[in-house]
């Protein structure tokens, strides 16, 4: 028998071979995508229990998201803030770290690039921005990082912090934004100054998107690059392997956890930035409205891979963006986009434990058939 | 509270995995009150028959006689309604309780309410008719390996068993220690308490304690009888058949230089609270120094310290003369390389390819970007000149077998020029195959003048390939001797502490 497979190539292709790496790879592509199928079946069958056509609520969230210019522009638009935010919790996460706590960095990315928008009112723009952007980035980074410096030199559990420490962010936030650095006109929604208008960032030419998308896009092609492709992400990724692996290879993974928390923070400072200077234009609680929190789904989804996060960012994006509409159309919640995203989450969860099960996909498993 | 020993009798008992046939057409007759020894190298289908007699596996066909009468077992449940238990190598006590609390929450029918004093009576009772006792009162941790060896083997009287499976039971106890728990089930044997059927790779305990014994080889019964009858020469031949092994490199040459030395170095232990500290321990360049002793004495918290892993707390580390702690840029300069046991969970990344975990040591030689193909190349060359056997070397690391682990792990640690070598138990759970080739590769290391510190459960294989032999009980070093002067005697005792 053994004879016969071995003249047939057809019957067990090489592992090595095109069909052998097809194999492998698109393990990490199904997965994802049936759980997400799965997700969506469970969530058919809570509206349907309620009444409500599941086929409406996918037409609709399919105009609304993605069916013309005008809905493209909303989704994309929204895009930008969850690539970042996305990006923050899958790089910790080739680290093996389990981060959750984005949108702290976000919120308080945003009151600085705000409060340096305060401070440099009457400068030119050319000191002004670069002084909003690097300390969006500064206060992301060390809230992050030292997420990431609590866990490996003090053993406190990473999710957990960050968790709670994004409870801190926003609670700082609110501080700020109703005490020192509010402005006294700001009566209803209490905010920082309004930004000058040479401050603010605007759209990429033709596109009424802003910079933000453009940016967050160029991250996850940096971040990607940096993972793939550089001694220093292999060395991330062996961390993310096996924590004891590493030790006992001499990498400096404490310097490894700090600086990939803190680029992760880094990045979900600039979309707070970008939240208060393209969408907002001052901070305000405008900031906390959970992208933090979408990040998390989108991460995992992409299997922590920072290319595949682009598409299912603007994917998540569109359901965000068809909300509104199916509140009103459908008379369903706000809290029903959670739902969807709550049931989506959980199933990509469990199908964590499918990895490795199925022989199709590992083909050195072929030949013993 | 047992009736008596009963004799259990498997019939051509065969079971398949996939392809693969674990166990092919087994025949065993345990005696009812006979110390019945089941000899068999690693993966000879030793764990297989006894998990399908135990109800853990269904075998493929075959029956099973336990005191002469058929018998269908389909769970461990049903097993112990026959009066079938098992003793397990590790131990599955609750080290938190006491050792009555452990012997009472074992029972299937332990009551939801406990009434302490009818129990601790009974117990009392039952304590007094055994052969040996262990203290009631005390909670587990605190007992001894070899107490709580005999604890688990109480545990399966007071729950009624009358036919015992010892998987390994001395492994974790001082030669002392092991001689005592055997010599107590040799005796339940002979008084007609239980019958025992033991799985050991010991030849010197088949001779000295059992009546009888069965050897597997790849799956099948290859030869059985009297211990009485057959010599170790005879058990080793049917283990082997005729498997032919690497020879054992040479040792060519002498001790040079002074590569590794360790003055004073202390660490606290995994608990925190107890420390360890090695006074003075030096490793030359060519020569292999054998660190024995019973596991949990220190070794793992030393290889921590070499590894970087445990802050010291004072002395020193030193490679060539030189200050170590074990950052990469040490390591790659002084070329000290790692070996730790159970590479798969300690020295590689499971997930990741083949390929990838062979390119750990070098990936960062050429700056920041990675060189993919340089790593396929180095990976290539060095999967063919190690003979690891792998369908690609794209493969997740996890989907290779042990012994090809281990080979790809010692390929990684072993390439270019290497001045010390610190090894942890490299041939736990291989094969004779495996185990003879790696033990050859780590000789030939020695002879090619680099430094190897040896640490190892097995005293056979420090027996073999060491020039020094120490022994580290209680997280210090508590023997040291050239190995023409130890003696294996001298050696187990300072192992077990008493010395």
């Amino acid at each position: 028998m053994t004879d016969q497979t071995a003249s047939n190539p057809l019957a067990t292709p090489s592992p090595n071979g095109f069909l052998g790496t097809l194999a492998r790879r698109s393990e990490a592509v199904i997965l994802p995508l049936s759980a997400l199928l799965v997700g969506f079946a469970a969530f058919s069958i809570f509206l349907s229990l309620q009444g409500k056509s599941p086929t409406e609520f996918f037409s609709l969230t399919y105009r609304a998201g993605f069916g013309t210019a005008f809905s493209w522009q909303n989704t994309l638009s929204r895009t930008a803030p969850l690539l970042f935010a996305a990006l923050c919790v899958a790089l910790p996460a080739r680290l093996g770290l389990v981060v959750i706590g984005g949108e702290g960095a976000i919120v308080l990315g945003g009151v600085a690039a705000g409060a340096m928008g305060v401070i440099f009112t009457n400068s030119s723009g050319l000191i002004a921005v670069p002084m909003m952007v690097a300390s969006a980035i500064i206060f992301g980074a060390l809230w992050i990082g030292s997420v990431g410096a609590l866990r490996h030199y003090r053993g406190v559990n990473e999710t957990i912090a960050s968790l709670l420490m994004a409870y801190i962010a926003i609670a700082l936030m609110n501080h700020l934004v109703e005490g020192p650095l509010r402005d006294p006109a700001s009566l209803n929604k209490p905010s920082t100054a309004p930004l000058a208008e040479n401050l603010r960032v605007g759209d990429i030419p033709g596109w009424e998107v802003h910079w933000g998308l453009a940016f967050g896009m160029l991250s996850c092609v940096l971040a990607w690059v940096l993972i793939d492709k550089t001694t220093w992400g292999f060395a991330a990724r062996i961390v993310g392997g096996n924590m004891r692996a590493a030790q006992v290879q001499g990498l400096p993974v404490g310097r490894l956890i700090v600086g990939f928390t803190a680029l992760g923070g880094a990045l979900a400072g600039l979309a707070g930035f970008f939240e208060v200077t393209a969408v907002h234009g001052a901070a305000n609680a405008s900031l906390a409205t959970g992208y933090g929190y979408t990040g998390i789904l989108i991460a995992f989804l992409a299997r922590h891979n920072p290319l595949a996060i682009i598409p299912l960012a603007i994917l998540l994006a569109g359901f965000e963006a068809s909300s509104g509409l199916i509140q009103r159309r459908m008379d369903l919640p706000d809290a029903t986009t959670l739902v969807l995203q709550g049931f989506v989450f959980i199933s990509i969860l469990m199908s964590d434990t499918l990895y490795g099960r199925f022989k199709i996909f590992a083909p050195e498993r072929w030949r013993s058939t | 509270m047992t009736q008596g020993a009963i004799g259990v009798e498997t019939l051509h008992m065969t079971m398949t995995f996939g392809a693969f046939t674990a166990l092919d057409d087994c025949s065993i007759h345990i005696k009812p009150g006979s110390f019945h020894g089941l000899l068999g190298e690693n993966g000879a289908g030793k764990s297989t028959l006894v998990k399908c007699m135990m109800g853990f596996y269904h075998a493929t066909s075959g029956e099973m006689l336990v005191d002469r009468k058929e018998a269908r077992i389909d769970d461990p449940k049903a097993a112990h309604a026959l009066g079938l238990g098992m003793v397990y190598q590790h131990f599955t006590l609750v080290p938190s309780l006491t050792v009555a609390e452990n012997l009472v929450i074992s029972r299937e029918d332990a009551p939801r309410v406990i009434d302490w004093r009818t129990e601790r009576a009974a117990l009392k009772v039952f304590m007094m008719q055994m052969p040996f006792q262990v203290p009631l009162d005390r909670p587990v941790r605190a007992l001894a390996a070899g107490e709580k060896q005999k604890l688990e083997i109480l545990k399966q009287l007071y729950l009624g068993r009358r036919f015992l499976i010892l998987d390994e039971p001395t492994s974790v106890l001082t030669p002392d220690e092991a001689d005592e728990v055997l010599g107590h089930v040799r005796k339940l044997c002979a008084d007609g308490a239980i019958s025992v059927l033991m799985i050991t790779h010991k030849f010197r305990e088949v001779t000295a304690y059992a009546d009888e014994v069965s050897v597997l080889r790849r799956g099948k019964l290859v030869g059985s009888g009297k211990v009485s009858d057959l010599s170790h020469t005879d058990m080793a031949a049917m283990m082997m058949g005729d498997a032919t092994l690497a020879k054992a490199a040479e040792r060519k040459g002498d001790a040079g230089a002074p590569i590794l030395q360790l003055q004073n170095a202390r660490a606290k232990d995994r608990s925190g609270l107890k420390g360890i500290e090695i006074t003075d321990l030096t490793v030359h360049a060519g020569e292999i120094v054998g660190i024995a002793g019973i596991s949990g004495n220190g070794q793992m918290e030393l290889m921590e310290i070499l590894t970087g892993q445990r802050p010291l707390e004072g002395g020193t580390i030193r490679v060539k003369g030189a200050p170590y702690s074990a950052t990469r840029q040490e390591a790659q300069a002084l070329r000290v390389r790692y070996l730790p046991e159970e590479p798969l969970q300690n020295a590689c990344a499971p997930r990741m390819s083949l390929a990838e975990n062979i390119a750990f040591r070098s990936f960062d030689g050429a700056g920041f970007w990675l060189s993919p193909r340089k790593m396929r190349d180095h990976a290539t060359d060095l999967v063919a000149a190690f003979k690891v056997k792998t369908a690609s070397i794209n493969s997740p690391m996890q989907s290779l077998s042990g012994g090809n682990v281990q080979r790809a792990v010692l390929a990684r640690e072993l390439s270019g020029a290497v001045n010390l070598l610190i090894i942890s138990n490299p041939c736990f759970g291989l094969d004779f195959s495996a185990v003879s080739e790696i033990r050859a590769r780590i000789m030939t290391a020695r002879n090619s003048n680099t430094a190897v510190l040896l640490m190892s459960e097995d005293l056979d294989e420090i027996m073999e390939l060491a020039d020094r032999v120490l022994v580290m009980s209680e997280a210090r070093i508590a023997y040291d001797a050239p190995i023409a002067q130890a003696d294996i005697a001298t050696i187990g005792h300072h192992m077990g502490g008493h010395a």
